[in-house]
């Protein structure tokens, strides 16, 4: 985070420095950008809040740990493509659940999911791709993840 | 300005809503709304306002200042494996969650980034990053993690190959919100 602020703040001095014009222009379409896409984020937000409160993520991440089978890696799949965990959260859940004995396969394919597909963050993505082209993304992108947790619990 | 609101009518009706159920709940004690607010909202909105306006100035910036033509020439349309690569080791030099990919993605896009390379972007984005490769490594193990990631980039490639043959004359555009 804060190597990203020290970056941004390099990036306009140096910019600044050798083109006033471009960097007042640069700065401006970087704004309206931000102001334009600020609506959508705050709705994503408001619904991650709300949702969050009646689903805990120690609730989410729990409710797959007891299946086995396919269809344990087909909830841990729906579980990681609905929540929307940071990782520096998600990591050491998924830690105690492999020390709580779920597999590595389904592990694996919780935080595909969890990383690639984005239920809750679909109408952002729709304002940039189309609805389409991100329900196609995040479909295919769900069914990968699938398949990369059945390789990894072939190899491991 | 009207258009503006316009465009984001619903949004702003769920957002000023739950602004309004937000005061309620402090000035009536209701304890899920305060709750909602102080451990959900307060922490995302925290780390969405002191990421996305620096990301999007340096969009803004790399907007003016990277040439087309280069973008085009290296990694655009019939531009080699050399182009993907660097499109891989872009993407794992970042940060941030998987929404800040797409903001990026249209600025690939508008500098002539081809179909697939704009997706091998996203998914190298959303579970290539070294920051969060060296998290994953310290809380599951070296192994599981360099497996996951040799596994997941051919997958990741195979994707961007369907999207870039469904997208084909199909006029693929990314907008600009």
């Amino acid at each position: 985070m804060e190597v990203l602020i020290i970056l941004t703040f390099i990036a306009i001095a140096y910019s600044w420095f050798v083109d006033k014009e471009k960097t007042k222009q640069g700065l401006s379409a970087g704004v309206i950008m931000f102001l334009n896409i600020l609506p959508t984020i705050l709705v994503v937000i408001v619904l991650i809040s709300v949702i969050l409160y009646f689903l805990p993520n120690e609730t989410i991440v729990h409710s797959f740990g007891k299946s086995a089978g396919f269809f344990g890696y087909l909830l841990a799949a729906v579980v990681g493509a609905i929540a929307l965990i940071p990782g520096f959260i998600a990591y050491p859940l998924a830690g105690t659940l492999l020390s709580n004995g779920v597999s590595y396969p389904v592990v694996a394919v919780f935080i595909s999911t969890l990383l690639m597909v984005g239920v809750i963050t679909l109408p952002l993505e729709a304002k940039y791709f189309g609805l389409k082209v991100a329900l196609i993304r995040n479909s295919l992108y769900f069914i990968g993840a699938i398949i990369i947790g059945l390789i990894i619990g072939l190899i491991m | 300005m009207k258009g503006f609101l316009e465009k984001n009518k619903w949004g702003l009706i769920i957002f000023i809503a739950f602004v309004a159920f937000t005061i309620a709940s402090f000035i009536l004690n209701i304890q899920a709304g305060k709750d909602i607010y102080k451990k959900n909202f307060v922490l995302f909105i925290r780390e969405m306002l002191f990421f996305l306006p620096f990301m999007f100035i340096l969009i803004g910036l790399a907007d003016v200042w990277i040439s087309k033509d280069k973008v085009e020439k290296n990694i655009g349309e019939g531009s080699n494996i050399k182009g993907t690569v660097f499109v891989i080791l872009l993407s794992m030099l970042q940060a941030g969650p998987l929404y800040s990919a797409f903001p990026v993605a249209y600025l690939l896009w508008k500098k002539g980034t081809s179909v697939r390379n704009i997706f091998i972007y996203i998914g190298a984005f959303s579970t290539l990053k070294l920051p969060l490769l060296m998290f994953e490594i310290g809380f599951l193990g070296w192994k599981f993690s360099i497996l996951r990631s040799l596994i997941t980039l051919p997958i990741i490639i195979l994707i961007a190959l369907i999207m870039e043959r469904y997208l084909k004359n199909k006029n693929f555009e990314i907008n600009n919100v």
